[in-house]
């Protein structure tokens, strides 16, 4: 399986991961989301942002527990909750974010 | 795609105590990454886990590995989001230590937070004595090594 992007084909597995993380930018994310019927918002890029951040430090995709409790240390409760970011992303907060993200599917994820 | 939401099962009532030996050097064969990630899935069950570092298995915690020239993706930093998993023991053998000439400070310093300290940062790593690792072997209801 694979993205088009900008008449550019970026290989992906069959639930639609990035096969190679470098291969990852704005417009590709873009093209995900779409695939994944999400509108996104600025507070959508925000948990992006931070599951990029996560990986760059940690080498890892974090699971949806784990990811909640570091959005609430970083954003507060408001924000680190399963509520609100199951609301954002439906299809999980780990596994569709980390899609979009470029990342592999989370570990520890069952 | 995927169409399948996550969810988080309910395991409570059945918590076993796991220990994951950890014998080997970190690059050159796939034990270190395969039991590492293996950890981190059993983490989401609410287990009672531990890890030993023993023998070559002390490298999986030295900090400055280079991964480039063996084409292997550096997992080193890794190790530092144990705590994120709720993993608060890491059993390092003082003897393996001093075999290799290392010292805790060559170690990646891993923390947790104490729930029960008001989520104070404290460090994970412990460096214990051969026989200290046997007693806690002991206590076990399932040891996996690589």
């Amino acid at each position: 399986m694979s993205y088009e992007v900008n008449g550019k084909t970026i290989e992906c597995d069959e639930e639609g991961y990035l096969e190679d993380i470098g291969e990852w930018s704005l417009d590709v994310a873009k093209i995900i989301a779409k695939d994944e019927n999400l509108d996104m918002t600025d507070e959508h890029w925000e948990v992006i942002d931070y599951l990029r951040e996560y990986y760059d430090e940690y080498q890892i995709a974090p699971a949806v527990r784990v990811l909640v409790k570091a959005i609430k240390k970083k954003f507060g409760p408001e924000k680190g909750n399963n509520k609100y970011l199951y609301e954002l992303f439906p299809y999980g907060p780990a596994k569709q974010a980390c899609k979009i993200a470029g990342l592999p599917k989370p570990t520890g994820c069952v | 795609m995927s169409d399948d939401i996550e969810t988080e099962f309910e395991t409570e009532g059945v918590e076993k105590k796991f220990m994951f030996l950890n014998r080997k050097a970190p690059y050159g064969t796939i034990y270190a990454l395969e039991m590492l990630e293996t950890v981190l899935i059993s983490a989401a069950f609410d287990q009672d886990v531990s890890l030993v570092f023993m023998d070559d298995g002390v490298y999986q915690l030295k900090k400055g590995c280079d991964t480039k020239s063996v084409n292997m993706k550096n997992f080193s930093s890794t190790y530092k989001a144990l705590g994120d998993y709720d993993i608060q023991k890491l059993y390092v053998e003082r003897e393996s230590l001093e075999a290799r000439g290392l010292t805790v400070d060559d170690l990646t310093e891993v923390v947790y937070e104490d729930e029960d300290d008001d989520w104070a940062e404290k460090p994970a790593i412990r460096v214990v004595s051969r026989d200290e690792i046997a007693v806690l072997m002991e206590e076990q209801d399932v040891v996996i090594s690589a």
